[in-house]
């Protein structure tokens, strides 16, 4: 007797796709190249106590180079000074204490013999609140490069020009130059402060909250400035914004009372978190 | 987010339940019809299709409003991806069992043929996988799942064997080709019931512990 008929069925039902398709695999949102991206800043086992307090206990953390990584984590869990860490800006504060190492590129910046002006030059800074100079949009931009001792016009102009383009400012500004900083809206306060921190070419970019005082549609354009701007920099941004976090990041750490809980690609962080913690803060159940 | 999302996610929840609910019932209630030969069992079946229709649509919007409102992250996420998938099973096997109900309609007026039993089992077992699927979810039991998964097979054994047997039917007795035609339409909708549900479980298994498990053939290859 013949069963053709349920055979080529049930054969059908196994045929694999074709070859030409793409597969399930080439299609997450995070390029795959970012795994195998070097490290651009390494946290080793840092510590770090105001006083008798410790804000930071024993982190590890890798940041690879032209990815983004996220600090996550409710109030007072230690992202922020993390971040100050990575440009020493918390040695301006009395009675802090740091131990362990933070290397960027290959240098160890808490060795002895460190520079810390020329390593802040590494390192460019984008704050909560815009923060422009009472001076021109060409001098709050050129800033950086005349305290390095630049006076050629044509070379601040031609930083002044790449760093407002790279910073999606150009087009807004280029006719009025010579304008305050200080008349412009806070969406591009907050763009001139990036082309700020751009025209030394740093080469990681540390952001402290930079879209928490700007609106959606300003937000929006530093999102996709982020996403530009990491093919050329490296960038560690704070957010209370978990939205914010699962959009611009390749990475994400999650913060608690001072202990890295988890860090991961944040497309796997904020579908299948590892840590039942992380769960709860990404969902909203506490923090 | 907080205790008020966890009650929207809870009336979610409840409502694909009395869906999930409403579907099994209809499962178990053909299968009876089939047994018993119940017209009045039939068009109950028939007529709780529209039931769940109605919930599909309610569902639908309900998990687009959370999913644009709340924005939901982790296992939320998924409970959500999830439901839009299990929504669209539990309604094809609703709509399954409205065909098997209108062919048991038609047979019933004639003598059991041979593979009665073979039928009868093969419905027990496509039952069985739907009411353990909907445990699964409800108990949060991903050993469920994959036992329900697991089950696939036999179901579609089953059903290959079935058809073979109405197959050899038709050529002996001629006059037995319409009622074996429908026959073999009715085991095939018992078998993608079963399929559905292996659906269901593998989105439970997703919901749960965050893992893709559907063509594990693929999944060998890549790893």
């Amino acid at each position: 007797m013949s069963t053709g008929v349920l055979d080529m069925e049930l054969e059908l039902e196994a045929k694999h796709p074709p070859a030409a398709m793409p597969r399930y695999r080439d299609m997450p949102l995070t390029d795959r190249a970012v795994l195998e991206a070097p490290n651009m800043v390494s946290v080793e086992d840092l510590n770090l106590f105001y006083g008798s307090k410790q804000a930071l206990h024993g982190i590890n953390l890798e940041v690879r180079k032209n990815t983004v990584m996220a600090l996550i984590g409710p109030s007072g869990c230690g992202k922020s000074t993390l971040l100050r860490c990575i440009n020493r800006m918390n040695d301006l504060i009395d009675n802090v204490k740091i131990d362990g190492r933070i290397r960027v590129g290959e240098s160890d910046i808490y060795a002895p013999d460190v520079d810390v002006i020329g390593l802040r030059m590494r390192m460019g800074m984008v704050f909560q609140k815009s923060n422009p100079f009472p001076k021109s949009i060409y001098e709050n931009v050129a800033y950086g490069l005349r305290v390095q001792g630049v006076k050629n016009r044509a070379v601040l102009d031609e930083a002044v020009e790449r760093s407002l383009i790279s910073a999606g400012l150009w087009d807004e500004v280029k006719d009025r130059l010579n304008e305050s900083g200080l008349g412009l809206s806070g969406g591009q306060q907050q763009r001139l402060c990036i082309a700020r921190a751009l025209a030394v070419k740093p080469e990681v970019l540390l952001m402290d909250e930079p879209c928490s005082a700007l609106d959606p549609l300003a937000t929006s354009r530093i999102e996709e400035l982020i996403f530009e701007l990491k093919r050329d920099f490296t960038i560690v941004i704070v957010t209370h914004n978990m939205q914010q976090a699962a959009r611009v990041s390749d990475f994400t750490a999650f913060f608690w009372m001072g202990k890295l809980i988890e860090v991961g690609l944040t497309e796997k962080l904020f579908t299948n978190p590892r840590e039942r913690m992380t769960e709860d803060y990404i969902s909203g159940r506490f923090g | 987010m907080g205790r008020h999302f966890d009650n929207e996610l809870r009336d979610l929840k409840f409502s694909l339940l009395a869906m999930a609910g409403l579907v099994e019932e209809m499962v178990e209630l053909v299968r009876q019809a089939f047994s018993e030969r119940s017209d009045a069992k039939a068009d109950r079946v028939i007529a709780l299709d529209q039931n769940v229709d109605e919930l599909e649509l309610s569902l639908d919007q309900a998990c687009i409003d959370l999913l644009a409102l709340r924005a939901p992250f982790a296992s939320d996420l998924r409970l959500l991806a999830s439901t839009l998938k299990i929504v669209p099973e539990l309604e094809r096997i609703g709509d399954h069992c409205t065909n098997i109900a209108r062919r048991v309609k038609f047979i019933s007026s004639y003598p059991h043929i041979l593979t009665a039993s073979q039928i009868e089992e093969l419905g027990e077992a496509t039952h069985s996988m739907v009411k353990r699927a909907v445990d699964a979810f409800v108990n949060g039991d991903a050993e469920l799942a994959k036992a329900v998964i697991a089950e696939d097979d036999r179901v579609d054994e089953l059903y290959v064997q079935v058809s073979k047997d109405m197959l050899q039917i038709m050529l002996q007795d001629p006059t037995a080709i319409e009622r074996a035609s429908h026959l073999i339409i009715l085991v095939k909708n018992w078998e993608r019931i079963a399929d559905q549900a292996t659906n269901i479980a593998e989105e439970v298994l997703f919901i749960l512990e965050g893992v893709n498990v559907k063509h594990p053939y693929l999944q060998k290859r890549d790893s």
